[in-house]
């Protein structure tokens, strides 16, 4: 282990915690779907540390089946950002505040 | 002692680009900061003993999830009217990308010519792609089974979702 893994513990939440104020903060819905992105990441950081710990690749499995999630995620939210933005013209999180369709 | 410093390096770079990503007014420039963000946690992840994960962050994440990005926004048609109002200034967006780029290249090179520590640039314990697809298809074959439902589903339902509209009283008879 090159650094210890409250290192890479740090940087993953602070990473993490871009990703969040990303989707909390943003009204894009491609931005919010960024942040989604980040944060997918930053977890998938604190895997590979915690794998690089104990020497064990369990973490990198799950690193990998993060990312299968993580395309099947992106396609599906894709999608449904095209078809929201057919449907009102727009792709900002304020104009899809109503349930009704 | 060098991999560690560029550990530190990497993850600063990660956290910069991260932030510059999340702040653009822009979509497209958020990925390609994104894009710069993913190749410093490819080089997180080699350092940390897993180079076939860093690779396949650059080819899965910065190669297809995020072109993908850029093909949708492209589709999107996106009028700059429509973009927020910038929480910052949009002009002269590429010098922080190429400073970005330029420190990454530099960790690289401080990887692959200078380190000490690991022996011809690789680190000390890793999991070759041997240990590792033996794990993957041996004690997860299940978990890859249902990855690959999962993946097939989710074509399935970005296909149903992203069809044209059709007309509206076609529906009830369908």
């Amino acid at each position: 282990m090159i650094v210890p893994l409250e290192h890479v513990l740090v940087l993953s939440t602070v990473l993490f915690t871009l990703g969040l104020i990303c989707v909390l903060a943003r009204r894009n819905l491609i931005m919010i779907l960024i942040g989604v992105e980040v944060m997918l990441n930053a977890v998938g950081l604190s895997f590979v540390g915690a794998s690089a710990f104990w020497q064990n690749l369990d973490g990198q499995m799950m690193v990998i089946f993060l990312m299968a999630m993580t395309s099947a995620e992106v396609s599906i939210s894709l999608a449904m950002v095209v078809y929201l933005q057919r449907r009102k013209n727009s792709v900002d999180v304020r104009s899809f505040n109503e349930m009704r369709g | 002692m060098m991999a560690t410093l560029t550990f530190y390096l990497a993850g600063v770079i990660a956290v910069i680009a991260t932030l510059l990503a999340i702040t653009r007014s822009n979509p497209v420039h958020a990925v390609i900061y994104l894009v710069n963000s993913f190749f410093a946690l490819a080089l997180l992840f080699y350092l940390l003993g897993a180079p076939l994960l860093a690779a396949w962050e650059l080819i899965i994440y910065a190669g297809a999830i995020m072109v993908l990005f850029l093909f949708i926004i492209m589709m999107l048609k996106l009028s700059p009217s429509s973009a927020e109002k910038g929480l910052m200034a949009t002009s002269g967006q590429w010098v922080p990308v190429v400073l970005l780029a330029v420190a990454l290249a530099g960790c690289t090179m401080l990887l692959t010519g200078l380190d000490s520590l690991t022996a011809r640039g690789i680190p000390r314990w890793h999991a070759t792609p041997r240990d590792f697809g033996y794990s993957l298809f041996k004690e997860y074959a299940l978990a890859v089974e249902i990855a690959s439902f999962q993946l097939l589903f989710a074509a399935v339902g970005a296909f149903y979702v992203g069809r044209p509209d059709e007309p509206k009283d076609s529906r009830g008879g369908a």
